[in-house]
């Protein structure tokens, strides 16, 4: 967000005149000698309560201090036992998970069914303001059978049940949370995690160390680090003099030309993530009474992106144009699409087809997206006869004239909330809802069915089936998988996750 | 003198209100705050939640009486961001802008008041050579350059300072010096335009043929009324600086009321964006009617004829 403010080119000599200050300087010492990882933000946290949080900085912070039932390993894609040591569907809706025994919160209290119960009950009800409705309103209730068992019972079946349950449902200690709520546990954040709180100033400042009791067996275990200190520094500028300098370690979202630079100085590593960017097609916009209503037109637009270009200037490192409206990395992902390559000459041909031999103007709004990028699509267009009309708004407005169906065309991205499902993007904007501006029933049939379905096999059929009918259909245009770029200290070892959710319990020093 | 204060202590209120149901209305302008709330990766549905929690539905008329109805009883609210009482953020906050504020205010007086009496008494000598560079080139160099290229050069170079925060007093130094060299071009160049101004007139040679010592033709006679639209414009500036400077905020990462106001707006935070307006402008007003009752009380001539 600070980058608005600043000059381009002169962050660039900065970057310049910093680089060339240290050569003259002495080399300064990461904080391996303290133990301590020193890590900057450059948005400031919310409230550590797990159930508010949008952000990617504050969940970072809350999975660092709360476990959940279960937990993903990205490496293997295997669900596997935190909090529970076992679970199993024992009917189409309801699910019952043996708990482990022996856990303590940090402040010392032992975890029980008690506390799941509480947890999960209380962040279901609408009252409480959970922050993503998708993410607990499959829940319908959660019954206590023993002290270490539980049962959940299920609204509506949801495929992405499990991946919810694995570390961003955390469980709260019931009687502090009973008495504290929200607000408390913002304020005293208790959980079971590997790292415990010690001190915040909230959105400016926080200090975890290492809790000594996380439980054997964790999934989150072998932390090595002592201390973990996060401060917010909005200018990137100032994070890298503090990178350089060593008061840093741990630094991320360096924009590509910036890592470029910083390469030489510091570890850079560059990361592939969920988070996808797309143009996205209005074809119900204006009742339907715009050019981008005819299929001919969509794929015209696409045939007319130089999409590889744009990925090679402005994203750089893992990124690759996509041909599908979701991640390939993601389950039921199908990569066996229609896929329109770049030739102006073929999308001339078929904008004269649906009669548009002299082009059209339409509007574009981009939200969230480099604005060289955007640039870059309206430029293209503009060479087969197409005027884009770009408009730079913040994603609430956006996505507002979207869905009050104003908007022929619109781009950002959407990060799936870092998880490896086709169900996180993927229904929200086909399967019928205020999002969804193609109203396509046959699609949001097939989603419907890929979202509840149980057996794996059944939902990537259906997935397949919608994503092959988008990418034919061209109602999205879709551009890159991001990656982020992390600045880390040399001393540092630490391995990205597609996430976005930074382990610091598993970094070492070298 | 009363009916000349108590004149302008309603205007003052009237701004107030003017500015505050100005700026409730431009942030439902410039985008619909459930959905800015809701976030990133918000569904319609969560949008919809938001909107009924925090009443957005209700008519903006509705919404802004509500708010002005409780602010006038000292409650500002809670933060939608941070769920806390937004005079509890404010308080965090305040105190850094404020120091910040005042030092850099007295750091740029102490300078641009004296520089521009010299310049004033030799125009286009040496010291007023010196001076104009002072002043082009700090009106010329964005800030946050400047801010990076001290930190470059103090922070991590030589490492005489810390780069960012404000853990110690150190760590203002950088951006004291900073931010006054933003303001000192302005106050040193009305200093020296009214100094040159007021000692061409008779008043300044009366007293100079009459033997007094230039020291106390200056400070008698001169700066008593060059003064006035220093004193003027110093109120402004004043409260420019304690309005917290985003930029340098943001540059040394300072947590102070500036970039508060900046990052609520956009994640549309209303309660503190229209409690940070609503003590900004009141700041902005005090200062405004202290200025014009100080020129009061300097120049008879402006009280009027009451």
């Amino acid at each position: 967000m600070t980058q608005t403010f600043t000059l381009k080119g002169l962050t660039v000599m900065a970057a310049l005149a910093a680089s060339t200050a240290l050569t003259l300087g002495t080399p300064a010492l990461a904080d391996k000698a303290s133990n301590t990882l020193n890590v900057a933000f450059a948005a400031e946290p919310e409230p550590l309560d797990t159930y508010k949080i949008a952000g990617r900085q504050g969940l970072i912070l809350a999975r660092h201090i709360y476990d959940g039932l279960l937990y993903k390993n990205l490496d293997t894609g295997e669900i596997v036992p935190a909090l529970a040591e076992s679970w199993e569907f024992t009917g189409p809706l309801t699910m019952e998970f043996n708990l482990r025994q022996g856990v303590k919160f940090h402040n010392g209290a032992d975890f029980t069914a008690d506390d799941v119960v509480e947890t999960l009950n209380t962040v279901i009800t609408p009252e409480y303001g959970t922050r993503y409705s998708i993410s607990v309103d499959w829940i319908d209730s959660v019954e206590k059978l023993d002290n270490y068992k539980v049962r959940i019972n299920m609204s509506k079946p949801f495929a992405g049940a499990i991946e919810m349950l694995a570390d961003a449902l955390p469980i709260y200690p019931h009687a502090f949370f009973a008495e504290n709520g929200s607000a408390g546990m913002a304020a005293t954040p208790i959980g079971t995690g590997p790292y415990k709180l010690i001190s915040q100033e909230p959105g400016i400042r926080y200090e975890m160390e290492r809790f000594e009791d996380h439980y054997e067996g964790s999934p989150k275990s072998g932390a090595s680090i002592d201390k973990i200190s996060v401060r917010t520094i909005p200018e990137m500028n100032t994070q890298y003099a503090e990178l350089m300098s060593g008061s840093l370690d741990w630094i991320w979202r360096i924009p590509p030309d910036q890592a470029a630079k910083l390469e030489s100085r510091v570890q850079i590593i560059s990361a592939p993530i969920m988070r996808i960017g797309y143009v996205g097609f209005a074809p119900e916009a204006m009742a339907g009474d715009s050019p981008i209503a005819d299929k001919r037109v969509r794929q015209a637009l696409i045939h007319a992106t130089n999409r590889g270009a744009i990925v090679d200037a402005f994203a750089g490192g893992a990124s690759k144009v996509l041909n599908t409206p979701c991640n390939p990395a993601q389950f039921g992902c199908e990569q066996d699409v229609a896929a329109y390559e770049y030739d102006p000459e073929k999308a001339k041909a078929l904008l004269a087809e649906a009669g548009y031999e002299d082009g059209f103007t339409m509007e574009m709004v981009f939200a969230a997206m480099p604005r060289p990028t955007a640039e870059a699509v309206a430029a293209d267009l503009a060479k087969v006869g197409v005027t884009l009309e770009l408009n730079e708004q913040q994603y609430s407005s956006g996505i507002g004239k979207w869905r009050a169906k104003e908007l022929p065309a619109f781009f950002s991205n959407w990060g799936s909330y870092g998880i490896g499902d086709t169900a996180f993007i993927l229904s929200n904007f086909f399967g019928g809802g205020a999002d969804d501006l193609v109203q396509d029933a046959e699609l949001a049939e097939w989603l419907t069915e890929a979202d509840t379905a149980s057996d794996r096999d059944v939902r990537s059929e259906n997935y397949s089936m919608a994503v092959k009918k988008i990418a034919e259909e061209a109602y999205w245009m879709p551009m890159y998988n991001f990656n982020v770029n992390y600045g880390l200290s040399n001393d540092l070892d630490f391995t990205p996750h597609p996430d976005e959710f930074a382990r610091w319990w598993a970094a070492s020093w070298k | 003198m009363l009916s000349f204060i108590s004149k302008r202590l309603l205007v003052a209120l009237l701004v107030c209100l003017t500015v505050s149901a100005l700026s409730f209305g431009l942030m439902f302008v410039s985008g619909d705050p459930a959905i800015a709330i809701a976030g990133a990766g918000g569904r319609a549905e969560d949008a919809e939640a938001i909107r009924v929690a925090y009443g957005f539905d209700r008519p903006l008329i509705v919404q802004y009486l509500d708010w002005i109805g409780n602010a006038l009883t000292g409650n500002l609210g809670q933060s939608i961001y941070f769920n806390v009482p937004v005079t509890e953020i404010i308080g965090n906050r305040v105190g850094v802008t404020l120091t910040l504020g005042f030092i850099s205010f007295l750091v740029a007086l102490v300078i641009a008041v004296p520089l521009g009496v010299a310049a004033a008494l030799r125009p286009n000598g040496w010291l007023d050579r010196f001076a104009l560079v002072i002043a082009v080139s700090g009106q010329a160099i964005p800030s946050f350059w400047l801010g990076l290229m001290a930190i470059v050069v103090f922070g991590v170079w030589y490492g005489w300072v810390p780069i960012s925060g404000a853990d110690t007093w150190q760590g203002y130094i950088l951006p004291v010096i900073v931010l006054s060299y933003y303001a000192i071009p302005e106050l040193m160049r009305i200093t020296r335009s009214g100094m040159i101004d007021v000692l061409a007139t008779d008043y300044v040679r009366a007293a100079r043929a009459k033997g007094l010592p230039m020291h106390l033709v200056i400070s008698r006679h001169a700066l008593r009324n060059a003064v006035l639209p220093l004193v003027s414009l110093a109120a402004v500036q004043l409260g420019q600086l304690l309005s917290g400077s985003i930029v340098i905020e943001s540059v040394f990462a300072l947590n102070g009321l500036g970039r508060l106001a900046w990052e609520s707006l956009l994640r549309s935070d209303l309660p503190v964006v229209q409690a940070i307006i609503l003590v900004l402008s009141l700041l902005y007003v005090v200062l405004t009617t202290l200025a014009d009752i100080l020129n009061a009380v300097l120049d008879p001539r402006l009280r009027g004829n009451s």
